[in-house]
């Protein structure tokens, strides 16, 4: 599995075709309490750069982005049940949806942990 | 890139007690003000509704209006050309919420007005505070002195142990009512105190001279139940509260009744009041009050989870394309652990139980007009 990251502090787990995608703790403490989540619907054919999710702190709306291309198979339902899971495992449980992958060579443009750590530094 | 931006922004006596208790720094009205703190507004919020919660305002305006005939009544009544309120009732030691209309009805800024027994003390909205200065200049130099208090803090203790926090430096605040006000020694410090707050929560808020606010703030966080609260859960709880946010929930465009403040013009100023009328906007405002206005501010409560913010059109149904109105403040309240908002709609459709739509990123949200405040308050009457 391989971790890549945008500059939009989205995460994606790549899995052979298929890319998990969350938002980074380095996002989640710029966001603060996080009480709200919408997710895409599954079946959604999503572009990359479009507006997929949007997650809402106590004072402010944000989008999540996708970070690639490609056709959403899953979303995380847990999410929208416990929006703070977002604060509490950003990188882990509170993954937001799962893309299959529609053209891989859109993964070159991404970083990797250590140009990230160094986009937040 | 931040650096030069904050770098013309003022700062408040207690700046360095901010940075240094982790308050994330943002410009508020021209001011570097801290709008929370490592705990986060969500805890922030809560602790406040739970405990006690120190704010620091100062940033907001202190005014004295000192009558040059040294009779209260004469400056009471000077402010009464400016405000729709019945000033001259205020008797010495209490305060009153009023708001300085312009000719047209509607809002220049809210404040609230104290009698001091020798003069009356005001507090005004940060963002308006020159303004507000330069108008009672304009219209009340003739009968009162117009001191501009730029030399003191002002502080806000809110929640259900305040009390017992203050009156550990000032024994005398348990006896005070909601509204009372005056000159109290606070740990020492010759400070004005008010029963009051903008939180929905009984508390106080504290007017120190600039120079002793710092370790009077410090002497109040050495009590584990308070802790300094930034900007972002006062105006959560503001909200709950169902409270005016001056440039969003009212403004020049709002008169008193379109804003739901009726209740704070008194009848002595309404039609056949001793002293009706004689403020700016009276026509307008006097009408409104006799024959009702067309728009009206509600609290309104979403069907959904995802909060409904300040700017999002209102509908009478989910087809419609004619927006009927506007949300003027809104978002997630942490007491309710559900979205809350506020905004106007047409009188026809204000009335409590009412549905109505708010557009959201495309779509139609349910939402209920509600009764507010939307938290009760605990104020001691």
């Amino acid at each position: 599995m391989t971790t890549l990251f945008t500059t939009d502090h989205e995460w994606l787990h790549i899995e052979g075709d298929v890319a998990t995608i969350g938002v980074t703790d380095y996002a989640q403490s710029q966001l603060g309490d996080v009480v709200f989540v919408e997710l895409p619907k599954v079946g959604r054919s999503l572009k990359k750069a479009e507006a997929a999710a949007v997650v809402e702190s106590v004072k402010a709306a944000s989008d999540v982005y996708a970070p690639i291309s490609g056709d959403v198979i899953e979303v995380n339902e847990a999410l929208v049940a416990e929006p703070a899971l977002v604060n509490s495992d950003a990188g882990g449980k509170a993954w937001f949806f799962k893309l299959k992958i529609a053209d891989k060579s859109e993964l070159g443009g991404l970083m990797d942990e250590a140009a990230y750590k160094a986009h937040t530094a | 890139m931040l650096a030069r931006d904050q770098s013309s922004l003022k700062r408040t006596p207690l700046h360095a007690l901010h940075v240094a208790r982790g308050g994330k720094l943002v410009p508020f009205a021209g001011y570097e003000m801290p709008v929370q703190y490592p705990a986060g507004v969500l805890k922030e919020h809560l602790h406040t509704r739970s405990a006690a919660g120190l704010f620091d305002v100062s940033h907001m305006g202190q005014l004295a209006l000192r009558p040059k005939s040294g009779q209260v009544a004469d400056a009471a009544l000077a402010l009464e050309r400016l405000v729709p309120q019945d000033i001259v009732a205020v008797a010495p030691g209490r305060q009153r919420y009023a708001q300085f209309t312009n000719d047209g009805g509607g809002i220049l800024d809210d404040l609230m007005v104290a009698n001091f027994g020798d003069h009356l003390f005001l507090v005004v909205n940060a963002a308006c505070k020159a303004e507000d200065e330069a108008h009672l200049r304009a219209h009340l130099s003739d009968s009162c002195v117009i001191d501009s208090l730029s030399d003191r803090a002002l502080i806000a203790l809110q929640g259900p142990k305040a009390e017992q926090a203050l009156a550990k430096l000032c024994a005398d605040v348990t006896a005070m009512r909601f509204m009372d006000t005056g000159p109290r020694k606070v740990a020492g410090v010759d400070c004005f105190v008010s029963r009051s707050g903008y939180t929905g929560e009984d508390g106080f808020e504290i007017s120190v001279p600039a120079a002793q606010a710092e370790a009077l703030v410090t002497a109040l966080l050495e009590n584990p139940d308070v802790l300094p609260i930034g900007l972002g859960a006062r105006d959560s709880l503001r909200l709950e509260a169902g409270l005016c946010l001056y440039g969003h929930d009212i403004d020049t465009t709002t008169t008193p009744v379109e804003g739901a403040l009726e209740w704070s013009v008194q009848k002595s100023r309404r039609s056949g009041g001793a002293r009706a009328g004689g403020f700016p906007g009276a026509e307008k405002i006097l009408s409104h009050f006799e024959k009702g206005a067309s728009r009206r501010r509600v609290g309104l409560r979403a069907q959904g989870r995802a909060p409904v913010r300040e700017g999002a059109m209102l509908f009478a149904d989910a087809a419609s394309s004619e927006p009927v109105g506007k949300v003027t403040s809104g978002g997630f309240g942490p007491s309710l652990n559900a979205p809350v908002a506020m905004g106007y709609l047409p009188t026809s459709l204000s009335a409590n139980g009412t549905h109505v739509f708010a557009e959201v990123r495309g779509q139609r949200l349910g939402l209920e007009v509600a009764a507010m405040p939307f938290v009760p308050n605990t104020y001691k009457r």
